[in-house]
């Protein structure tokens, strides 16, 4: 039984063109429809926040004000905050490229519950708008984080934005509950769970934590917006609070959080470098395992973003010890993919220059963690820009630079058009230098003492900060120039074939793009996820 | 509506996907939305059990102050209607369709008692000037302040979620009325009923937490 058999041509139409109107896409239960409005929504929030960033990054050019006052600024880094990871970061992967994918790869016509997959777009726009209301009714000053008694004291808005994380975090779980459910019930027969592609185990325990986890920030976030409105004595110090307890209630569900936004893009890093080594994963179960562990071990770390906030030594003590332990799983990860590039076949297509990047940006990410998760060093650099440099190297260089790769491998099936290689090698390069002058001075200002969020700077430490302004230009022309590119690609590419990158998931084997149900017959399931053919086709 | 098109509520969304009837998979998502809400719950006692440990004896003092009866009086009535709940998904299972539409009258009932005796509760305290901000809250100890702002916050999501499950529980009957719900499709009302349950379940660890540690 092959599947080379079954024309090109296909009988039925694809599903971009089954049905069209705005109204035919705003009422669809097509999990692939979903992932494209997801992603519409997404680009959209990330550019708006990233323009915020932008602006903030202006008046840091040099010390003193320029462009925004002290509150302005204030306000501008909690919304491009909010609006990243909110909106963008920890919904990004799952949402568009898990809810396109995750059927297709394990031979499903569409998630489990097709429905309440729609809601939770819905519950994402919801969310999104309600964010942008945030903005244009000035918008809260508290950092994304929300502490208490900040959000007690603020004169600003705060119950906007905080529904907002609040109605995100259902269709969060909404998405978890469903891709759980559909990873148990909805895999071919023939699949089981270790014939599954890691993308699919990577989403599976990403949903675990996305529904244990949310339900307890939802919560916490209620609980403020009942004290500060309406009075409830819960965490407000003046009638008996403790605004610490926030900070615990918050970061058990942030950290696990943070989970769920790199797990989904180890799983596509984990498709993009077999598929360009031309080489069998090594070490499937022990990849399969990680992401377990990491969603485990990871919602037993959160206190170490509190280490300065007040906490037994014994506590602190263990909490450190935990996130030390939370990084074997993850180099697990890592040695395993170069493993898997070692005496392959390596191609170096785009989606695979922006993995190799990921591999390089997320280790300084990761073992600068190391640093903050060690109790006496973060005591020094606790709230200093290095743990700004920090995060981005693991959100933006991990997450974002992923979801970047994952445009770039699953472009041509998503949308049956190839993008012109050349713009998006020199957007990758580009990023690549961009990325690392606007962040990596952020270590080296915090090592020496220069703390986050702060709108004005002594000037000792101008050199970084210009160093860093300087990198946030490139960085944002790169990303114009992939995004302008693949664009570009939707009405001028050349049309991409069934497999362009020689894949052996099952996403490949069905026509590009793929028709309203996924396959035109039955998906074959006789060869591996990772079994490619000995000779390289490209 | 025909029968045919009636069979496929719960779970039949646009004709070509996903129109499969699969109750294994609803019972799985209706689990993990358990888990969620059981994490939700999780939360308020773990800041209930925080407080308790600092705030020991001025929780004793408030809690002295709820009424206890009306309490024990609102577990028993939510217990039994578990106890109808299960008895009308034994019955629809055996066909017994009238039978079983009669049983979750009764367990609306319950639920509607338990909620006005709840208001009465409520409205007793706010009627001694017990409410959040209020004059006399604000004299209390902190302690105190703090028990309250939990026992308003975790019964009162606690009595919304009863509310929620006497409107799911409603929109079953009219399911069932209908026969879009029976013997052989009967897991959107299992489910109505293990939602039913936890409220029940959440209620039991609520009781003795704030109305017998005084």
């Amino acid at each position: 039984m092959t599947t080379a058999a079954v024309p090109l041509t296909p009988a039925v139409p694809d599903y971009l063109r089954a049905k069209q109107g705005l109204l035919a896409w705003l009422t669809t239960t097509d999990h692939k429809r979903i992932g494209i409005m997801y992603m519409i929504g997404m680009l959209v929030f990330f550019l708006f926040a990233a323009c915020m960033a932008i602006i903030f990054r202006l008046e840091l050019y040099s010390p003193g004000q320029q462009l925004v006052e002290n509150d302005v600024y204030n306000r501008l880094l909690t919304l491009h905050g909010v609006a990243m990871i909110f909106l963008f970061i920890i919904p990004g992967i799952p949402a568009v490229f898990g809810n396109f994918f995750l059927p297709i790869m394990i031979g499903a016509e569409d998630v489990a519950f097709p429905r309440l997959n729609l809601l939770s777009w819905y519950c994402y726009l919801i969310g999104g708008l309600l964010a942008l209301v945030a903005v244009m009714t000035g918008g809260p000053d508290t950092g994304w984080t929300f502490y208490v008694p900040y959000s007690m004291s603020t004169e600003h808005n705060v119950l906007i934005p905080m529904a907002a994380a609040f109605i995100l975090g259902w269709s969060s779980i909404l998405t978890g509950l469903n891709f759980v459910t559909t990873v148990h019930r909805m895999r071919s027969k023939e699949m089981g769970w270790f014939q599954m592609p890691l993308f699919i185990w990577s989403l599976y325990a990403t949903g675990w934590v996305q529904l244990l986890a949310t339900p307890v920030v939802g919560i916490t976030l209620v609980l403020v917006l009942l004290d500060k409105y309406v009075g409830v004595a819960i965490f407000n110090p003046a009638s008996g609070g403790d605004p610490i307890l926030y900070q615990h209630m918050f970061w058990i569900y942030s950290h696990p959080a943070v989970y769920i936004m790199i797990l989904p893009a180890m799983g596509v890093v984990s498709e993009i470098i077999p598929t360009f080594s031309r080489k069998t994963i090594f070490g499937y179960k022990f990849i399969a395992f990680s992401s377990i562990a990491i969603a485990s071990i990871g919602s037993l770390v959160w206190a170490h973003h509190m280490f300065t906030s007040g906490m037994a030594d014994v506590a602190r003590i263990v909490f450190s010890f935990l996130t030390f332990f939370v990084a074997v799983p993850s180099a697990v990860k890592v040695f395993n993919w170069l493993a898997t590039m070692y005496k392959g076949s390596i191609y170096l297509g785009p989606p695979m220059v922006w993995a190799l990047t990921f591999i390089f940006l997320f280790s300084i990410g990761g073992l600068t963690g190391l640093i903050n998760g060690a109790l006496s060093l973060d005591l020094h650099i606790h709230d200093t820009s290095f743990v700004v440099a920090h995060f981005h190297y693991t959100m933006f260089g991990g997450t974002i630079v992923i979801f970047f790769a994952a445009m770039h491998y699953w472009w041509p099936k998503m949308f049956g058009r190839l993008y012109n290689m050349r713009s998006a090698y020199v957007a990758a390069g580009l990023f690549f230098i961009g990325f690392n002058l606007t962040y990596f001075p952020l270590f080296i200002a915090g090592m020496r003492g220069m703390p986050r969020r702060y709108a004005d700077y002594l000037p000792e430490y101008l050199v970084y900060h210009r160093l860093s302004t300087i990198g946030s230009w490139i960085l944002v022309s790169s990303i114009l120039l992939m995004l302008g590119n693949l664009l570009h690609s939707l009405f001028k590419g050349r049309r991409a074939e069934d497999n362009p990158w020689g894949g052996a998931t099952l996403e490949w084997q069905t026509q590009t793009p793929p028709p309203v149900l996924n396959f035109n017959g039955e998906p074959d399931l006789s060869r591996g996820p990772y079994e490619y053919p000995t000779e390289v086709e490209a | 509506m025909s029968s045919n098109t009636a069979a496929s509520v719960v779970d039949a969304p646009e004709a070509s996907h996903g129109g499969h009837h699969d109750p294994v998979a609803n019972k799985i998502g209706m689990w993990l939305f358990l888990f969620t809400e059981v994490l939700l719950f999780g939360a308020l006692f773990i800041a209930f059990a925080v407080y308790l440990s600092i705030y020991r004896w001025d929780f004793q003092e408030a809690s002295a102050h709820l009424d206890m009866p009306i309490g024990a009086a609102n577990t028993a009535i939510l217990l039994t209607s578990s106890l109808t709940m299960a008895l009308a998904i034994a019955a629809l299972s055996r066909a017994n369709k009238k039978l079983a539409l009669h049983l979750l009258v009764v367990t609306l009932l319950l639920a509607a008692a338990f909620l006005v005796l709840k208001s009465f509760e409520w409205g007793h305290k706010f009627s001694h000037d017990l409410y959040p901000r209020s004059a006399t809250m604000e004299l209390k100890a902190e302690g105190e302040q703090v028990f309250y702002g939990l026992y308003f916050t975790m019964t009162g999501l606690h009595a919304l979620h009863v509310l929620l499950g006497g409107a799911a529980i409603l929109f079953a009957m009219g399911l069932i009325w209908k026969d879009r719900i029976r013997p052989d499709r009967i897991s959107f009302l299992e489910n109505v009923g293990l939602y039913w349950h936890l409220v029940d379940l959440v209620w039991i660890f609520l009781f003795p937490l704030f109305y017998l540690i005084g």
